[in-house]
């Protein structure tokens, strides 16, 4: 794939308030029409290379193009063509749906402004709603509103800040359902999430904490880099064996679940030497898969040795 | 519930926390009593002296010069210009360059001499009337003494009787000294400058308060369209405003509109831009909304004071007229009143138009510069 074919395709982009460096030296491809979730740790610096990217921010480093252009000398031409949802709701709550979704495609300077705000109205089932106050809506609608605003301009890429942040279960499904079915339209996602289940649907992955990237690729292949062995006991007396265990050589990770124990630890023959003599007749010991979560925390705390 | 001192202390601690971490409210608690101070303390002189006095003298005679040696003595009056013709002094009193003018008729000396008791005119710019009440006392106590160093000898006589000539005055502008024909022209100025700066003090710092600038940064809008979009819509509310005094100058107060109102219509638009550009750079500024309001009242405070609207301009000392100078309310005050008061056109109002507009200028320059683009 030539390099001017990728949605987003950036080097070495770095970015320091004071003598801290928020983000440092991070690379980043995103092809058309991918669906690429970012994460990592609170404070990472996610939204800080989001914000670079749709010019809200000003990089002390790097370079690179996003939608074909300049990312940092063309950052009013890519403000044309991006979506980007904050965190945080930024819309106006004293505005109906229907007002703010006016604003912002006269912001844009849409010629069928009307017709696109009925359209995105229409597509995210709000058209007997267009009156309600934005400030009166639930998390989940707030999030949908956010979302059609993002779109109005259709843009080419968008960049959604932990969108689903506070929303239930059913309408974080339905929002992921949305986003593929974009996606299938041509259109190139950049997310970030904190949640699993979320990082599992996107087609690739990137991890970064404290300001470096830590691991890219596929979940398999995120999963597989980690390197990480894991195992599950189950039985009774769990509490008392966790706490025997945790700080034993090879030992990284000890997570209780409900009625399992999850043991994860990089170095398996080690981690087999502590842990199976302290395994009693009632309790279980299989290998299992290293889920996505155990991958990353396993890689937040070599990154906390490494970086702080 | 009983009162729990452990609870009650509890709160103590917590708003001193706050109070220290919010540094401008806590400069807000110390400096607005001490502007005050020094405002109230300093500045402010309700028996203003050393006005601004032109002097038309046609009779130039040993009287004529103890008259006005006897004026400046009174430290009521500083001679600032010497005028050549009656039209000189009616322009100079209505650009506002002189408070008084003196005319010392052609004959003086003569009818003088000659015991007629003549006449001497002596002018003031009454628009506001507590500026000149004083001095006026002050010249008519004047006509009995001031010359009788000079009537010696044969004419001694002249000063044993009546005075030996008169004081006539007049004032113009508002002669029956009717204090709202000042205040309620003025009253436009302080409303327009305390609401436009307060309103627009907010209009920034509430979208960076709700979030919704960061949304706003991230759209191609411009930092020149979202000012002078925030700034028209308030410039409508501004003009509700004048229409709105100047019925009730009109209806309620009958004060006197000798000038073109649709031209006071026209400048009033620039001070209430430049308030607005007030309102929008502090905006810029602020943190937060509170802040805001603090920083729409620090520039209030002063506006009010320093002005000429609550005490005579003049009355103050230089430091304090100086500072006045660079107030938009100042100047606009001398611009409404000139307009109403005084029948001034175009041309006697410019050189009160001129300073607001570099105010304008220069604090929307700071507004603009101010306003980033990026979130950095």
């Amino acid at each position: 794939m030539d390099t001017s074919d990728y949605a987003i395709d950036v080097r070495g982009v770095t970015k320091k308030f004071g003598t801290r460096t928020i983000v440092n030296d991070i690379a980043m491809q995103v092809r058309p029409g991918e669906i690429y979730g970012f994460l990592g740790p609170n404070g990472s610096g996610k939204t800080t290379f989001l914000r670079m990217l749709c010019g809200l921010l000003t990089p002390d480093g790097g370079e690179g193009k996003c939608l074909g252009l300049d990312f940092r000398s063309e950052s009013a031409e890519i403000k044309k063509r991006v979506g980007y949802m904050t965190q945080k709701f930024s819309f106006y709550e004293d505005l109906s749906i229907e007002e703010n979704l006016d604003f912002i495609a006269r912001l844009y300077g849409m010629s069928q402004r009307k017709v696109a705000v009925q359209k995105s109205l229409e597509r995210l089932g709000m058209v007997e709603r267009r009156k309600q106050l934005a400030g009166t809506l639930s998390g989940g609608w707030k999030q949908r509103l956010a979302l059609a605003a993002c779109l109005i301009h259709e843009p080419k890429l968008l960049l959604l800040d932990e969108p689903t942040a506070g929303v239930d279960p059913k309408a974080r499904r339905d929002f992921w359902e949305e986003i593929h079915k974009l996606a299938a339209d041509g259109l190139t996602f950049l997310i970030t999430t904190h949640y699993m289940d979320e990082a599992s649907r996107c087609n690739r992955l990137a991890y970064i904490a404290y300001g470096n990237l830590l691991a890219r690729g596929t979940v398999d292949e995120v999963i597989k880099a980690g390197g990480l062995t894991t195992w599950e006991i189950s039985g009774g007396n769990l509490a008392a064996l966790a706490e025997k265990i945790r700080g034993l050589p090879g030992v990284e990770q000890v997570v209780a679940f409900g009625t399992t124990l999850h043991v994860s630890g990089r170095d398996a023959e080690k981690l087999n030497a502590s842990v199976s003599p302290l395994i009693s007749g009632a309790q279980r010991w299989t290998k299992i898969e290293s889920g996505l979560e155990d991958v990353f925390i396993s890689l937040m705390e070599t990154a906390k040795d490494n970086f702080s | 519930m009983r009162f729990n001192f452990q609870r009650f202390w509890a709160i103590v601690v917590k708003e001193f926390i706050q109070m220290r971490r919010d540094r401008l409210t806590f400069g807000m608690m110390i400096g607005v009593p001490m502007i005050q101070l020094i405002l109230f303390g300093y500045a402010i002189n309700s028996n203003p002296k050393h006005l601004p006095t032109a002097v038309y003298a046609a009779d130039n005679s040993v009287f004529s010069r103890s008259f006005i040696w006897g004026l400046r003595n009174s430290s009521y009056f500083d001679l600032v210009h010497e005028a050549h013709s009656p039209a000189e002094i009616n322009n100079l009193l209505a650009e506002n360059k002189v408070q008084f003018a003196v005319t010392i008729p052609v004959d003086f000396s003569r009818k003088l001499l000659r015991g007629e008791q003549p006449d001497l005119l002596l002018e003031a710019d009454a628009t506001d009337p507590s500026a000149v009440g004083f001095a006026q006392a002050a010249v008519s106590g004047l006509a009995t003494t001031v010359l009788n160093h000079d009537l010696t000898g044969p004419l001694a006589k002249l000063q044993a009787t009546a005075p030996p000539f008169n004081v006539v005055s007049h004032q113009h502008y508002n002669p029956e000294s009717i204090s709202q024909y000042n205040i309620v022209p003025g009253l436009m100025g302080v409303m327009l400058t305390m609401t436009m700066i307060m309103i627009t003090g907010l209009a920034i710092t509430r979208e960076r308060e709700r979030g919704t600038m960061e949304n706003l940064l991230s759209t191609p809008v411009h930092p020149g369209e979202v000012i002078v979009g925030k700034i028209v819509p308030y410039i409508m509310v501004g003009y509700v405003q004048v229409i709105l005094v100047l019925l009730a100058a009109k209806f309620l107060f009958n004060v006197p509109m000798l000038g073109s109102v649709p031209l006071l219509f026209l400048l009033v638009l620039l001070f209430i831009v430049a308030n607005l550009a007030v309102g929008i750079t502090f905006s810029t500024i602020a943190k937060n909304q509170l802040q805001a309001v603090q920083m729409a009242f620090f520039f209030f405070l002063p506006s009010l004071l320093l002005s000429g609207y609550m005490f005579p301009f003049r009355g103050m000392p230089g430091w304090a007229q100086n500072l006045g100078e660079c107030l938009p309310l100042t100047h606009f005050l001398r611009v409404v009143r000139g307009i109403l008061l005084k029948g001034n056109g175009l041309a006697e109002t410019l050189p009160d138009l001129w300073p607001i507009a570099l105010f304008l200028t220069v604090v929307l320059a700071i507004g603009i510069k101010r306003y980033r683009q990026t979130l950095d």
